[in-house]
């Protein structure tokens, strides 16, 4: 079954706030000639602020914030986040099917950035709703 | 070159009691737009059966990411921190972290690869109440590039 798209807006302030809660100060996620100097095309999300995206999509269908029982993601590209008021834009889709254990469900999970797959073996498994 | 395959299971040191702070949660939560009340209000989450408010899923990188600091900085693994990128993430949950908690860490090398001229180097936390409740295991790939030319 497939789940309703989720979409998530991410800004330069949002990089920022991640940075402080988290703990990771990164200068790839905040300064533009750190990234350059690295060779990225410009400051991108934390990975796991677009994993934390992702969740948030992932406890939406679930209907509870604790439902989770198991969830991984690979990062595969980076979310590239320009330095405008609208950021940008993380799209997330998931594909639900059942598990050999009828309490629980597994999501297939899709998350994309301007059209590009961010992630790749992107699963969770949550308790059924 | 490549990391000392011979590091696979090594475990490390318990890290310091982490104390999991109601202002913490709701800051993570914010910080990534979570608006879920069980993450906020204290009487949502004990609605669902949590002493005080619960963490979003990811939270317990805030601790793990910290602590497994004590492997990718260990001088004789040697890992090139400013080579490493953060290839992927997992965790296996037994119940939310809960604002009350106090954590410990018990991060070990799980495994270690190489591929392709990169070292993969899996790490495992054990993220458990001092008083020895299991909470939550994470997971983290971090992916050695190998130097170019």
């Amino acid at each position: 079954m497939e789940l309703p798209t989720q979409r998530y807006r991410v800004t330069r302030a949002d990089l920022v706030r991640y940075a402080g809660a988290s703990g990771d100060f990164n200068p790839i996620h905040w300064s533009e000639s750190f990234a350059a100097k690295v060779g990225l095309p410009g400051v991108i999300a934390h990975g796991m602020l677009t994993m934390a995206l992702v969740g948030r999509a992932v406890t939406t269908w679930a209907g509870r914030p604790d439902a989770i029982v198991e969830y991984g993601v690979r990062f595969t590209r980076p979310v590239e986040v320009p330095d405008t008021e609208d950021g940008t834009e993380v799209q997330v889709s998931a594909v639900a099917k059942d598990t050999d254990d009828p309490g629980l469900v597994r999501l297939d999970l899709t998350a994309t950035c301007a059209g590009v797959k961010v992630l790749a073996q992107a699963k969770a498994v949550i308790k059924r709703p | 070159m490549g990391l000392d395959q011979s590091f696979t299971g090594r475990s490390y040191p318990p890290s310091a009691p982490y104390q999991v702070g109601r202002e913490k949660i709701r800051e993570f939560a914010t910080a990534i737009g979570a608006e879920d009340p069980a993450y906020h209000d204290p009487e949502a989450a004990r609605a669902l059966g949590y002493p005080d408010v619960i963490a979003p899923p990811t939270f317990p990188m805030v601790l793990s990411m910290a602590t497994s600091r004590q492997i990718v900085e260990d001088p004789a693994l040697g890992v090139d921190y400013s080579r490493v990128v953060h290839g992927d993430q997992r965790f296996a949950y037994r119940r939310p972290v809960t604002a009350g908690d106090e954590l410990v860490c018990v991060n070990s090398i799980e495994s270690i690869n190489a591929r392709g001229g990169h070292d993969f180097l899996t790490t495992r936390s054990e993220i458990g109440t001092s008083a020895g409740e299991a909470v939550v295991t994470v997971w983290t790939m971090f992916v050695v590039r190998g130097e170019e030319g």
